[in-house]
């Protein structure tokens, strides 16, 4: 089970700032069982989100948001509700949100933050993706988590050290930032890395050692 | 003047600064410090010391500068995020700002994998843009990173680098860009061999007028060897030697080569010294400091200005 917790409403808010249309996608794989992006959470979202003035683009419930393709496969279904909106807001793990930014071109809005993946890690292969830092900064990054990726984890990268799209560390690991730079380019958004990303509260992270937070 | 740096005193005059490097001991050993700190005194307007560059073990960087002040440098800590958590940062400010250090360079840190403690964990609590923030908020507001309040603030010169050569090459230009924002004062660059690709770096500074809100000193170092600058060129990252340098230094007899990597040197100061916006250079003779009075005088940058 990938423990979530919605963010608080305001702080999504903010994120959705200067948007009109927002898509929304739930997990009905560990974010139901949370009680954080099932459908019963999804329709509680579309009300807030029209209570506060906003229009729903249209919904999706996936199976599995960390499975990369089931996510491409569900969504092609709703390309034309997708084109329509401004973003997508994913109320489920940061793999789900990550595994969503990989497959549209538009903004995926962080819903929930990651506390605690128990052990698994999700069905996207390929390496880490989420360290369950419980503080999720998917918004600013583009869909891509400098936390799992970045070398030195850098909330306002890169470092002097990329290269050709490589890490300083070995030319096997690709450079977190040069991706977030280059996803972020591709969607006209490259204004979310003009604002200084504020230090990071590791008291709610699991690398912070302090599991009995939760 | 925001601190007492003479430092900022060169720089504010509008003069050409020159700041120099000095690399401390793996050893518990000041009279290297001492030794050192000869070539350099009158030399440069301000001395870094490193903190553990490449990542190895040496002496602490406040540390060395206390010693080279002692000397009658003008220090400049080095800081790196890779060691020390929000805390230990904040505790090591006060501590040099106690000690009449007024320079403070914000870095990143190299990673721990490229050192002798490849084993070692990183910490990277925050950036150095991060860093920079927390200093200026030190600084100007009298704050701790969390909020509280201090009785009395480090008046600290707040310097960041910046790597022209690293990539994406467009980004570096939003990348220093923020660092101004956060709150740096000047700006060291990586040690520039392309000096065409520096200048278009600079020309996007100035577009963004920049180079008016921060000094920026251009990074210059020496090469001795064609060794040393195949190694810079091929395993160095963020490193740009182009081989017109390196086909330079080949052109020459072997016992010549440490002196045509000077005037290679003395060559590209020239050169920055007249892409505007440039507010100084930084030269960085990391293991050669007794070459320093040498590359300065050759490139007309003596006597250095007195300032009190």
């Amino acid at each position: 089970m990938l423990t979530t917790k919605q963010k608080p409403l305001e702080q999504i808010l903010e994120y959705l700032d200067g948007e009109n249309s927002v898509f929304l996608v739930g997990c009905q794989g560990c974010a139901e069982g949370c009680h954080t992006g099932g459908e019963q959470e999804i329709l509680d979202m579309k009300q807030r989100l029209e209570e506060a003035g906003k229009t729903i683009a249209g919904i999706s419930l996936i199976d599995f948001m960390c499975n990369d393709n089931l996510v491409r496969m569900t969504l092609q279904a709703h390309e034309d509700r997708i084109i329509d909106a401004d973003s997508l807001l994913a109320l489920c793990c940061g793999i789900g949100v990550q595994a969503t930014s990989a497959v549209v071109d538009k903004l995926v809005h962080p819903g929930c933050n990651t506390v605690s993946m128990g052990g698994r890690h999700g069905e996207w292969r390929e390496g880490e993706r989420c360290m369950e830092c419980g503080d999720c900064v998917l918004e600013f990054t583009g869909g891509i988590c400098p936390v799992a990726r970045c070398a030195k984890m850098l909330l306002n990268g890169p470092c002097g050290g990329s290269v050709d799209g490589k890490c300083e560390i070995s030319p096997d690991i690709s450079c977190a930032w040069q991706q977030i730079i280059e996803r972020l380019s591709k969607l006209g958004r490259l204004d979310k890395l003009e604002r200084i990303v504020a230090p990071k509260d590791w008291s709610v992270s699991l690398m912070a050692g302090s599991a009995s937070q939760r | 003047m925001k601190t007492k740096s003479k430092l900022e005193k060169v720089l504010e005059s509008g003069q050409f600064a020159v700041t120099g490097e000095l690399g401390p001991p793996a050893s518990a050993a000041p009279e290297v410090i001492k030794r050192k700190a000869k070539y350099l005194k009158g030399n440069v307007d301000a001395v870094n010391v490193t903190d553990g560059q490449t990542a190895v073990a040496r002496m602490a960087s406040w540390a060395a500068c206390l010693l080279g002040k002692e000397e009658g440098l003008e220090p400049t800590v080095q800081m790196t995020c890779r060691d020390r958590n929000r805390i230990a940062l904040q505790m090591d400010i006060l501590g040099i700002a106690a000690l009449g250090i007024n320079n403070l360079l914000c870095l990143t840190g190299d990673h721990q994998a490229f050192g002798n403690h490849p084993t070692a964990k990183g910490v990277y609590d925050l950036d150095s843009i991060q860093l920079i923030k927390m200093v200026k908020d030190m600084r100007d507001e009298k704050k701790f990173q969390c909020g509280d309040e201090m009785d009395v603030e480090p008046r600290i010169f707040i310097g960041a680098a910046a790597n022209p050569f690293a990539d994406p090459f467009e980004f570096r230009v939003l990348r220093l860009a923020n660092k101004v924002a956060a709150g740096a004062d000047f700006i060291q660059t990586q040690i520039i061999y392309n000096v065409e690709k520096f200048a278009r770096w600079m020309e996007a500074i100035r577009e963004k007028g920049l180079h008016e809100k921060v000094k920026i000193l251009a990074g210059v170092a020496p090469i001795k060897s064609v060794g040393a600058a195949r190694y810079m060129q091929t395993k160095v990252p963020g490193m740009d030697v182009p081989d017109a340098v390196v086909d330079q230094l080949r052109s020459v007899p072997k016992e010549e080569v440490s002196k045509e990597g000077i005037k290679v040197c003395v060559e590209i100061i020239n050169q920055v010294r007249e892409i505007k916006g440039v507010a100084g250079i930084h030269l960085m003779a990391i293991e050669w400091e007794e070459i320093v009075p040498e590359i300065v005088e050759q490139a007309g940058l003596l006597p250095r200005p007195q300032v009190s």
